[in-house]
């Protein structure tokens, strides 16, 4: 038992010492200064060996809210606040989406780019919209890249996303349990926790994962400082984001940006638990489909056509 | 018990010391190599760890390259070893039983070169303790990546124990006891074909990406494991014959060529059924298999790899097979070379990238390793090779004075 113990220890300091190595190594890189002292290096030594988001006391994420807010300060020169709101309870969210209605501008793309702190220098785009032709229904057939005046004559749009599928590849394949599905349906990934691994991007059969090859750049004016801890605080290099149907706006009971952005009232937003709720009229009403659905991977994002 | 143990474990390693970096000058050249590789590769790695993995070539529709390539494909040189040991220990070959020890040290030199490749590509090294067991989080059963780190980890400790524990028996002189090791070499004829499956199942696993999900995936990589390994083992072994005092008995050629033709052969067998699936009623899913072996939409930076890689590989077969030459030394090393490397390229970056293009959406990039990627893969390579001579030598040198001994 004793030599278990001695194990243990050892193990740990050993842990501790490669841990504290590579800190320091990882700090030199970034060619930080280190002149916060011994509170920004504490801090940052914290954030070094907390746990999974999951797996916090509310005092841990108190705490790490705290820490994460004042190194947004001395990283970034910003004020923001971190929240932690959880999921209420009865509410499964989801998303149906009118190909009749759309007609490509992209007001969805830009909402979403600015109210989730997408990197500017790499263009990171969690929704895209592909622009199809009429009589094609397989998005591989569409165009993601047009830069011209919409609606094209003979064409429609579709808009693609994380589907936040109930059962999710990508959350199968995490080997650190860095990416789940909430209770409220959405897919978040602890940015913290994910070792970049990027199996989770090889799963999904929708492309809705998007990696950080670089340290996302946005401008100091332009950075939304209402944040999630699991939604759009800064991101580093070599972490997985995605789209987390704005998990800041939609648990304080406000629609995700793209919807509330988009200017022909195509993308509808609910709770799927709410008899009464818009979206639960469009399953009921309309005719939907949704992608690749011979996968198995049952997303709660619907197309449907007027 | 522990007293005597470590009494005779410093003259072990100290032996084992002055066996590696003991040579003539061809030697300390040849190691000089080795280390100016490993010091390109530590740097790059160094500028890859300050700007990211946008210093490689990888995109988010690229999303695995060089490094995963190699990864998979050295995989399958570790699990070769069991090509040596099933023989040696289950049907008790003399001739194999000899050369069992050159075969783990290339599954260790394997193994290491696969456990950098992994962690040279993980955007966050710093945080790779997550991936420990206990201390990190662990998605296990449900994420075939755990399995990978169990099952690769736990090859390599097998790998690295089991011929420790014989050759620091035969270093002191006495027979090593059957019962303590055998049950592990057993144990790791199992585990090897595990890794294998393992890996192929990380691909195999996924209806993403129709060119991986694919039954075949898994034994058509034990079959070009079960020839690249052997070659490799075949080169290794030719320039020990050429290089030191120890004795290859040309049976041993023989052998090892038959394995590498057997195997060869179902891998091509398997490899046609898979081009006959995607070519006789293309679908959506052949895209991958268009932009591979054709190249798509003007995209065709594999085209040229992958037929060489064919054409080698059916090229150097077909000459084992026949084995005009009598197993003469100077004309197989080249040929269990071109065999390598056919089978590098089409289980590496053939069987990795294609499998990503074209993306979920239909899109179609380009990959092109980057040099910070390439200087890391040469790195990483040289210390695997580094690590496998430094394991080699003093296993000859020990083997070598304990048959003396005993004649």
């Amino acid at each position: 038992m004793k030599q278990k113990q001695d194990r243990r220890t050892f193990l740990k300091g050993a842990l501790t010492c490669a841990a504290a190595s590579s800190t320091l190594i990882a700090a030199g890189c970034n060619n930080r200064k280190l002149e916060g002292g011994g509170e920004e290096m504490s801090a940052r030594w914290n954030e070094y060996f907390k746990k999974n988001y999951r797996l916090m006391t509310p005092e841990e994420k108190e705490e790490t809210v705290r820490r994460l807010e004042q190194l947004a300060k001395l990283d970034y020169d910003v004020d923001v606040n971190v929240e932690t709101t959880p999921p209420k309870k009865n509410v499964l969210y989801g998303y149906a989406f009118n190909i009749s209605r759309c007609e490509g501008y992209m007001d969805c793309v830009e909402a979403c780019v600015k109210e989730n702190n997408l990197d500017r220098k790499s263009k990171t785009q969690y929704v895209r919209i592909f622009e199809m032709e009429n009589g094609q229904m397989d998005i591989t057939t569409g165009n993601g890249k047009y830069f011209h005046e919409v609606p094209k004559e003979d064409h429609f749009y579709m808009g693609i996303q994380c589907f936040h599928c109930e059962q999710a590849p990508c959350v199968k394949a995490c080997p650190t349990k860095a990416t789940w599905k909430e209770p409220d349906g959405i897919v978040v990934v602890d940015y913290d926790w994910c070792i970049g691994c990027r199996y989770c991007m090889a799963a999904c059969p929708y492309f809705g994962r998007r990696f950080n090859w670089h340290d996302p750049e946005v401008p100091k004016e332009e950075i939304n400082e209402n944040q999630h801890y699991l939604g759009n605080r800064m991101r580093k290099k070599g972490q997985m984001e995605k789209c987390t149907f704005c998990i800041q706006r939609t648990r304080n009971g406000k629609l995700p940006a793209c919807a509330d952005a988009c200017p022909t009232g195509s993308r509808v937003f609910g709770n799927l638990l709410d008899p009464n709720s818009e979206i639960r009229f469009v399953l009921k009403n309309k005719k939907v489909f949704r992608m690749k659905e011979e996968l198995g991977t049952d997303p709660k994002f619907w197309y449907f056509i007027d | 018990m522990l007293k005597t143990f470590k009494k005779e474990l410093v003259p072990f390693i100290r032996d084992a010391l002055k066996w590696n970096f003991s040579g003539g000058l061809g030697y300390q050249i040849y190691l000089s190599i080795l280390f100016f590789f490993m010091v390109v590769g530590f740097y790059a790695f160094t500028i890859q760890l300050r700007e990211g993995l946008a210093a490689t070539g990888m995109s988010d529709i690229i999303s695995w390259g060089l490094y995963i390539s190699n990864f998979t494909f050295l995989v399958g040189v570790a699990a070769a070893a069991v090509m040596l040991i099933l023989p040696a220990y289950v049907f008790k070959d003399k001739d194999l039983h000899k050369v069992v020890i050159i075969g783990e040290g290339v599954a260790v030199g394997a193994l290491v070169m696969c456990l950098l490749f992994i962690l040279a590509d993980l955007g966050g090294i710093i945080k790779a303790w997550h991936l420990t067991p206990a201390i990190g989080l662990f998605n296990w059963p449900s994420s075939i990546l755990a399995w990978d780190v169990i099952v690769l980890n736990g090859y390599l400790a097998l790998n690295v124990l089991v011929p420790a524990y014989i050759l620091f028996c035969h270093y002191h002189g006495r027979e090593p006891v059957a019962k303590r090791y055998r049950p592990f070499v057993f144990l790791s004829i199992f585990w090897a074909v595990a890794i294998h499956m393992v890996t192929a199942f990380l691909y195999e696993g996924l209806p993403a990406r129709p060119f991986w999900n694919n039954p075949l995936l898994g034994p058509r990589f034990l079959a070009s494991a079960f020839a690249a390994g052997p070659a490799l083992i075949t080169v290794v072994l030719i320039v020990i014959q050429s290089k030191t005092v120890f004795k290859v008995d040309s049976q041993i050629f023989n052998k090892l060529r038959i394995i590498i033709v057997v195997a060869g052969s179902v891998n091509l067998l398997m490899l046609f059924s898979e081009i006959f699936k995607e070519f006789y009623s293309p679908t959506h899913h052949s895209l991958s298999a268009v932009y591979l072996f054709f190249g798509l939409k003007g995209h065709n930076s594999l085209v040229p790899w992958i037929w060489t890689s064919i054409v080698l590989n059916l090229g150097s077969i077909v000459t084992l097979g026949f084995n005009p030459w009598k197993n003469n030394p100077k004309m197989l090393m080249p040929v269990c070379i071109t065999l390598f490397i056919a089978i590098w390229i089409e289980k590496g970056m053939g069987l990795i990238v294609p499998g990503l293009i074209p993306s979920p959406l239909g899109e179609i990039a380009n990959y092109t390793p980057s040099w910070v990627e390439i200087g890391v893969t040469v790195g990483i390579l040289a210390l695997g090779i580094f690590v496998v001579t430094m394991l080699i030598k003093p296993a000859l040198a020990i083997e070598q004075r304990y048959e003396e001994q005993n004649s």
